[in-house]
């Protein structure tokens, strides 16, 4: 790790400690904002946080893998998250994850091997009417089928396909 | 706005003021907004009409309003003219401008825009008249489409905080009463009663004691908390302040997921705006009582929508639930004593204290009063958020409230409770699923097959069914879903989100979805159903907390009403919805108009076929991946007993003739 990048792990820390205070009770959104701004927890951010909040190391570990919306590992630059919410999954949002797998390469959870993109499942997002849906980099995107889900990635990965069929375009 | 408002007498004036203020009659469009209306869309639709509004020189005489969601989910973005009250549904930004043209300035409506009814073909004005809306009875909702919930005025000028300024006056036991009498229970799930909660809340010995809004709203299908936080925050921070009062806390918290963003940015939002009114804060609104909400975001743990596991994280821990000897109302958060409702709970104490506990009581039914939120999705016309009064049957709110299953396709269940509720049979017409409820019991064997259509909706009479109310996810289900695939369903989930404490959950999860795997892969063997139901008691009995005492439900309901798909599972190795992939294959039939839509998708190039003709599924090359099943605009695609596929595809070549060509074009299309 770069000092220079060291520095910056420090002074955000101290700005997002600082915005809570150091209180245990804090220390869930303390970790929530680490993930926002690095897309993960650095195992330096979290030591980090640790000495900050006068907190053992060995219960923030815990925290950060008990609850499923922190990641320890780095994610994609660009991020995808499936929704499997029942109402989801009853309008077959598991074509959208195995097609998905199949397109990328990569499991849920995993990113790709030059860290563009990576894609996970969440358990609902809560706007079931647009079901299945999926989320890029936070934009919603419903009603998905595998020909959009295409044409997603393919935006995502910078190339252009043609849109020779009409009736495909969206809704 | 940013006057403080010292007394009682205050915040009247400002509420007149702002109904003067109002200009009545002045024109307003109203834009549904929340997670769904922006996801949509709606902020484009705004920005459109803003521009419209400023080139037509009407930006002084015309309000653009962004409200939270207005219920109708399927048809959003929902644009509303006031005073008028026309209703124009899947609004485009394109629209603007004809609607500023036709109906502000010209006073006609759009009728392209308007609400059409499917059957008849009618189309209507306002929100009343759709059908959507007519079975209603919106309460929480009465004034979602008046409120920006960015704007505390808007709150006030309906009326708000003025149960807050009511209830500072009477004394907190006389409140307690008020809200025993009225009978409202949690709407978080359990339907405890409220006001025996606060009761003993207030009695416990402690100090000081906390009020949490639970707004961890976990399951899946289920969305109503959000879109009150979204969209009226005022009135789940109303009853949290009017709570706190009566119990004799200081300090609340809102305990909300992290995943509905909006949500928090408006409730934080909405708290600030609160404080700076004064009803935050100290001694409020002159009555000596004093009282801070403090914004908690979860970290996405279904179990800790439990109430002590929701307590732990809050706390800055492990959402791990404890065993309750001691009630979180006597030792919650902190060991202090806690009191903790579900965010619809609490946004029904302000209406309580408004209307008081008689009226709220003639709503709804013996043991269940009042109204309550359900999230309707799934396989129905019209998905959205429905008001309805407890004892509405499921007929009225399937049929007349959601307009019934897309695609002219069947019935077949509705799940309720989430995850720790069950899915429930809603036809019994096909005899071999009454043959299978006689079997077990569930039926006498002279009765005629129940329907479940007319089962009224309240907790108790769900729960005798075999589901129970949960929070209030209603997902319609139709022939398309295997059952025992919506039970592995919610079982893996269970088993992922199970915080591992105890072991009857923990292992307990992983050996029945071990088993019901084994089942949907045609492996199942006749024993493992015995397995399945000795299981589930063991579960229920041992498990820490109730969440894991529920988490059996999903099998147990579909093991009382679909026994038969399991059956067919294990002795037949079918799937007779065609869902569990090891056992299907997808074969195209003599309807195939040869679009050719089916071809892009799939991700092996199984199909083949020339535009307008028939196409085929190579079968050896089909991974069953279903996509091919999910595009098809003429249900042509069929998923069949594994092996079959061939056959169909055989049968279909001797039969398919090449469509009319006119037709072909204009259904595709």
């Amino acid at each position: 790790m770069s000092p220079q990048r060291l520095l910056d792990i420090e002074q955000a820390i101290t700005t997002i400690v600082n915005s809570y205070g150091a209180k245990p009770q804090a220390l869930i959104m303390v970790l929530q904002d680490i993930q926002k701004r690095y897309h993960y927890l650095p195992m330096d951010a979290l030591k980090l946080a640790a000495t900050k909040m006068n907190m053992p190391i060995a219960q923030i570990y815990g925290v950060a893998t008990f609850y499923k919306a922190f990641s320890l590992t780095p994610k994609g630059r660009r991020h995808i998250c499936v929704c499997t919410g029942t109402a989801c999954h009853v309008r077959q949002a598991k074509v959208i994850v195995d097609n998905l797998e199949l397109m990328l390469g990569i499991k849920a959870r995993e990113t790709t091997a030059d860290g563009e993109i990576s894609f996970e499942t969440v358990n609902c997002l809560g706007t079931c009417a647009m079901g299945p849906l999926i989320t890029v980099d936070d934009v919603y995107h419903g009603n998905m089928n595998v020909t959009k889900l295409g044409k997603i990635l393919n935006e995502l990965k910078g190339k252009t396909q043609s849109t020779d069929d009409p009736e495909l375009s969206d809704e | 706005m940013s006057k403080k408002l010292q007394t009682t007498d205050d915040l009247q004036r400002l509420q007149a003021s702002l109904i003067t203020n109002q200009g009545l009659g002045k024109q307003t469009i109203i834009i549904s907004g929340g997670t769904c209306g922006f996801a949509r869309g709606s902020s484009e639709l705004a920005a459109a009409f803003r521009e419209e509004l400023q080139q037509s020189n009407l930006g002084q005489e015309v309000e653009v309003k962004l409200t939270g969601c207005l219920g109708f989910c399927e048809r959003e973005p929902i644009v509303m003219i006031m005073p008028q009250g026309l209703f124009y549904i899947e609004v485009k930004p394109a629209d603007a401008k004809l609607i500023i043209t036709q109906t502000i300035k010209g006073g006609q409506p759009v009728p392209k825009l308007l609400y059409r009814d499917p059957i008849t073909k009618q189309s209507v004005q306002t929100m009343a008249q759709v059908p959507f809306y007519a079975k209603q009875k919106r309460l929480l909702f009465q004034h979602s489409d008046q409120i920006d919930p960015l704007e505390i005025s808007d709150y006030i000028r309906v009326g708000g905080y003025k149960s807050l300024a009511k209830a500072l006056l009477l004394a907190p036991t006389d409140l307690i009463e008020l809200v025993r009498k009225s009978g409202l229970r949690g709407r978080g799930g359990g339907g405890f009663l409220t006001g025996k909660k606060w009761a003993t809340c207030r009695r416990a010995h402690g100090e000081p004691k906390y009020v949490i809004c639970n707004a961890d709203e976990g399951d899946p299908g289920a969305f109503m908390d959000r879109a009150l936080l979204e969209g009226n925050p005022h009135s789940v921070i109303e009853g949290m302040i009017i709570g706190a009062y009566a119990i004799g806390s200081d300090k609340g918290f809102v305990y909300v997921r992290n995943e509905y963003p909006l949500a928090v940015k408006v409730l934080v939002h909405a708290i600030s705006e609160a404080r700076e009114m004064g009803l935050i804060g100290d001694n409020i609104l002159n009555s000596g009582f004093s009282f801070d909400i403090e914004v908690s975001r979860g970290g996405g743990a279904f179990v800790c929508g439990e109430s002590t596991a929701l307590m732990a994280s809050l706390e800055g821990k492990i959402g791990e639930p404890r065993a309750k000897y001691i009630h979180t109302v006597e030792a919650g958060l902190w060991d202090k004593p806690s009191n903790l409702n579900n965010v619809e709970t609490w946004a029904n104490v302000p209406l309580i204290v408004e209307k008081g506990a008689d009226w709220f009581a003639s709503i709804g039914t013996e043991n269940s009063k009042g109204t309550k939120i359900f999230a309707l999705t799934g396989k129905v016309n019209n998905t959205g958020l429905i008001e309805v009064p407890m004892g509405i049957t499921l007929r009225e709110i399937l049929y007349d409230i959601g307009g019934g299953v897309p695609r002219n396709k069947r019935f077949k269940a509705v799940q309720t409770g989430g995850p720790s509720g069950g899915t429930l049979i809603v036809e019994t017409s096909e005899p071999r699923i009454r043959d299978s409820m006689v079997a077990h019991g569930v039926l006498a064997g002279d009765e005629e097959a129940v329907s479940l259509l007319d089962l009224p909706v309240d907790f108790d009479e769900l729960t005798k069914a075999g589901s129970m109310m949960g929070s209030g996810g209603m997902i319609v289900m139709d022939q398309d879903s295997c059952m025992v695939d919506v039970a592995k369903y919610f079982i893996n989930f269970l088993q992922e989100e199970s915080c591992g404490k105890c072991l009857p959950c923990r292992e307990g999860l992983r050996t029945m979805l071990d088993l019901i795997t084994r089942i949907c892969d045609g492996k199942g063997e006749m024993k493992d159903l015995d397995t399945l139901e000795e299981l589930s008691q063991v579960m229920i009995d041992t498990c820490l907390c109730q969440l894991g005492g529920s988490a059996p439900n999903p099998v147990l309901s579909t093991l009382r009403y679909f026994r038969q798909e399991y059956l067919a599972h294990i002795k037949e190795h079918r799937c007779p919805a065609g869902v569990c992939k090891e056992l299907v294959s997808h074969a195209i039939d003599e309807t195939c108009t040869g679009c050719h839509l089916c071809l892009k998708p799939c991700p092996t190039e199984a199909i083949t076929g020339k535009l307008r003709e028939l196409h085929v599924i190579d079968q050896a090359k089909c991974i069953q991946c279903g996509a091919c099943y999910q595009i098809c605009k003429f249900d042509s695609i069929r998923r069949v007993k594994r092996g079959e596929g061939e056959l169909i595809q055989q049968r279909a070549k001797e039969k398919w003739a090449p469509p009319l060509k006119k037709s072909a074009a204009s259904a595709a299309a």
